[in-house]
């Protein structure tokens, strides 16, 4: 899929950050939880960006900050130039309908109470520009058969329906806009993995037949690769390395990305014994407390004095190709996915 | 084959031709309201100490309802168990009485449950659920108990252990709790462990350390180890021997380098084709058709016909045996002759 032209979707200097009260009469802010804590991007039409990263790394907050579902501490995000995080109103609704979510679980996602042809209309009622009310159960039912599920069944409600095709039904209904970017937040995990592949062929299928952007969210590191085209890995709020998905797969240059990539195991035994791999120590930090300097350098190999006094900032660093935010960035085979 | 009608079980030590555990022929099934669900129908596996068998499969497939026959801690009713022996040290399990069989549950042959929040009980302390295997089992005292509880959290690496015997289990991290989970179940030092997807939940690095320790431990006891999983990476990692399970059956079971050069159920090859490889980036990924059955209306003959590409008349009508197609190999198929060919499909 090859990305063209102008960003559709330009994100600078993101931030999120969840109040921590106390007391329950007197509120008090005792801290924040630094959920996204400053993240840029771009993404082109027809383009996917994966984004990677331990859970809790900030991942669903992006996402639902990209589609406005949260309001952002500080920073911007525009579609095809239109500021998303500020809009209200009828301004909102305009720049909305672009980008819409498919969601990882499709077992409570769906309201079990609505039929299938209302859940996949149910934009359109806020939209009604898009589909008058006499032509909404043709297009539904055009949707149904877009994402591979038999149009009669318009009238069943989701509990009639596998978690494959449950997964379809909301990827139909992320599609009744017409949006340009779809952002997916983890759409095959909760999958079977037989399931998964019928999935993945979908939504590439997808792109191709519209022109879609995805953001594309997943802890499975070989969909990712197999699905981008560049590829995002956060942690603790920040992202830390950004690239073409060979840079980023074939040459990542920053510590952390290494560890994660190293720890996926690898589906041949051949020569498993001697495969080499960075087991990290510990758990992520509390977002509420990250360390000082770089995130990072409480499981880091690598961190030096540096470290602690000086944030690395993500940026194309001597020897490499593509961003990184790591003072000693070195590109390093690790192989596999 | 042995009858034992006493409590008294083989202590360890040589096996002579009976493996550690073997499960032979089982089938479990659940009386539900819509009808008689067959969870499992007819699982065969085995295990020696120190091994590292696999159970691979989806959702739904009968891995853990397999495991909780094993272990003995299915509710009967609804569920019943037909047919089938689980063999330990050559004494079946299913016909001890329930004062053996509770000797041998979590003291020779433990599990480590699919979701370690819910298998903890958030009102006590993990020091205390920890310890009170020993005080069960081993009638140790409150002060003993806690001391082994600090030295298993010692050993399952869990950091400052000496002062975090007293937290909750919601003070710990997913990982951490998983820790847990397998301090109380090597607690008693057994030789067979079940690991019902003890990573499924957890990040990818978190899944590495678990999988370590796992190694080491069985490394240090030579405990048999069992590991119910879907994910074809893990298994790839660390299994001797899988055994691949669809619709509540084995399809397969082979050898770990054997199955993944060639196997020999359709099924099978489907799940590795379907795994994205970096040579097929912008292609359509292979997808195996259709949905997994519905236990309460299987589909006649071989359970998997409906999705496969190898089907011939007589699938439809004859479910294939479990075929024995080499020394430590067998395959659920009528054609997989075919199947390890690699022709068509
Ligand atoms: N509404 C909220 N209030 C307070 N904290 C929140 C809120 N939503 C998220 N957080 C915190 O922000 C951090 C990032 O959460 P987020 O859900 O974005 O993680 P994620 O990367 O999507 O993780 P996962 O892989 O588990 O889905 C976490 O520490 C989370 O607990
Ligand atoms: N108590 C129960 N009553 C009825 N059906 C059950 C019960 N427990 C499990 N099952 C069914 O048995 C089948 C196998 O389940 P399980 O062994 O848990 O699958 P998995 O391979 O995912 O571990 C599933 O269809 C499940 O719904
Ligand atoms: S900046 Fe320092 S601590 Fe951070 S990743 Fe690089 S070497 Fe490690
Ligand atoms: S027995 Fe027939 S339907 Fe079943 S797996 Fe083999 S070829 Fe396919
Ligand atoms: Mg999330
Ligand atoms: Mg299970």
């Amino acid at each position: 899929m090859a990305a063209t032209g102008e960003p559709i979707l330009e994100v600078r200097d993101l931030v999120k950050h969840f109040p921590l009260n106390q007391g329950i009469i007197m509120r008090k802010q005792i801290g924040a939880i630094k959920a996204v804590d400053g993240v840029s991007f771009d993404l082109r039409r027809g383009e996917t960006l994966g984004i990677v990263g331990e859970s809790g790394c900030g991942k669903s907050t992006l996402a639902k900050l990209l589609m406005a579902l949260e309001r952002p501490t500080s920073g911007s995000v525009k579609i095809n130039g239109r500021e998303i995080a500020q809009a209200r109103g009828g301004e909102l609704k305009r720049v909305r309908r672009n980008i819409q979510m498919v969601m990882q679980d499709p077992y409570t996602s769906l309201n079990p109470r609505m039929t299938v042809g209302d859940i996949i209309g149910e934009p359109y009622e806020i939209h009604q520009e898009v589909a008058p009310k006499g032509d909404r159960r043709r297009k539904v039912q055009e949707l149904l058969e877009v994402v591979g599920l038999n149009p009669d069944h318009i009238n069943r409600y989701p509990h009639q329906f596998s978690g494959g095709q449950r997964q379809r039904i909301g990827i139909a209904r992320g599609l009744a806009l017409q949006p340009e970017i779809i952002v997916c937040d983890e759409p095959v995990s909760a999958l079977d993995v037989s399931i998964q592949a019928q999935v993945i062929n979908l939504l590439e299928r997808l792109q191709n037949e519209f022109d879609l952007a995805y953001i594309f969210i997943a802890h499975d590191l070989s969909v990712v690769r197999h699905i981008s085209d560049r590829v995002g890995v956060m942690y603790l709020g920040k992202m830390v390395e950004l690239g073409k998905d060979t840079e980023i797969y074939d040459r990542p240059a920053h510590p952390y990305t290494q560890a994660l990539l190293s720890a996926v195991p690898v589906p041949d035994p051949d020569g498993r014994e001697r495969r080499e791999r960075i087991i990290l120590q510990g758990d992520p930090p509390s977002p509420a407390n990250p360390p000082s300097g770089c995130r990072f350098r409480t499981r880091c190999w690598k961190a030096q004095e540096i470290c602690a006094e000086q944030e690395p900032l993500l940026q194309i660093r001597p020897g490499t190709a593509h961003a990184s935010a790591c003072h000693f960035a070195e590109t390093h085979d690790v192989v596999h996915v | 084959m042995k009858k034992t009608s006493t409590s008294v079980l083989p202590a360890g030590g040589a096996l002579g031709d009976e493996p550690l555990l073997a499960v032979d022929d089982l089938h479990v099934e659940f009386v539900t309201r819509q009808g008689v669900v067959k969870a499992v129908n007819g699982v065969s596996y085995s295990l020696n100490p120190g091994e590292t068998l696999a159970v691979l499969g989806e959702s739904g497939s009968g891995k853990s309802v397999t495991a909780q026959a094993i272990m003995g801690i299915l509710d009967m009713p609804p569920a019943r168990i037909p047919r089938g022996e689980v063999r330990f040290r050559g004494t079946d399990l299913l016909r001890l009485p329930e004062d053996a069989r509770s000797q041998v549950r979590g003291q020779r042959v433990a599990m480590i449950f699919q979701d370690a929040l819910s298998a903890l009980n958030p009102v006590f302390t993990v020091g205390s659920q920890i310890g009170e295997m020993f005080r069960v089992h081993r009638g140790a005292s409150r002060r003993d108990a806690e001391k082994k509880a600090v030295e298993l959290m010692d050993r399952v690496r869990i950091p400052g252990a000496r002062q975090r015997v007293h937290d909750y289990p919601h003070q710990f991290s997913g990982g951490m709790r998983q820790r847990i989970m397998i301090a109380m179940s090597i607690a008693l030092d057994p030789e067979v462990l079940i690991a019902d997807e003890p990573t499924t939940a957890l990040d990818v690095t978190v899944q590495a350390q678990i999988m370590e320790l796992l190694a080491e431990l069985q490394r240090e006891s030579n405990m048999g180890l069992i590991l119910i999983t879907h994910d074809l990476g893990v298994v790839a990692d660390v299994a001797d021997k899988i055994a691949v399970m669809y619709g509540g059956r084995i399809v397969e079971n082979a050898l770990v380098h054997d199955i993944y050069r060639a196997p020999a159920h359709p099924y099978t090859k489907g799940l590795l084709d379907s795994i994205p490889r970096v040579d097929q980036k912008g292609q359509e990924l292979y997808a195996i058709k259709g949905m997994p059955p519905n236990l309460l209306a299987m589909p006649s003959g071989c359970a998997f016909h409906p999705r496969c590409p190898y089907r011939q008349d007589n699938c439809v009508t004859e479910a294939p045996p479990l075929y024995e197609i080499g020394p430590t190999r067998s395959s659920a198929c009528h054609y997989w002759r075919e199947v390890l060919d690699g022709s068509h499909g």
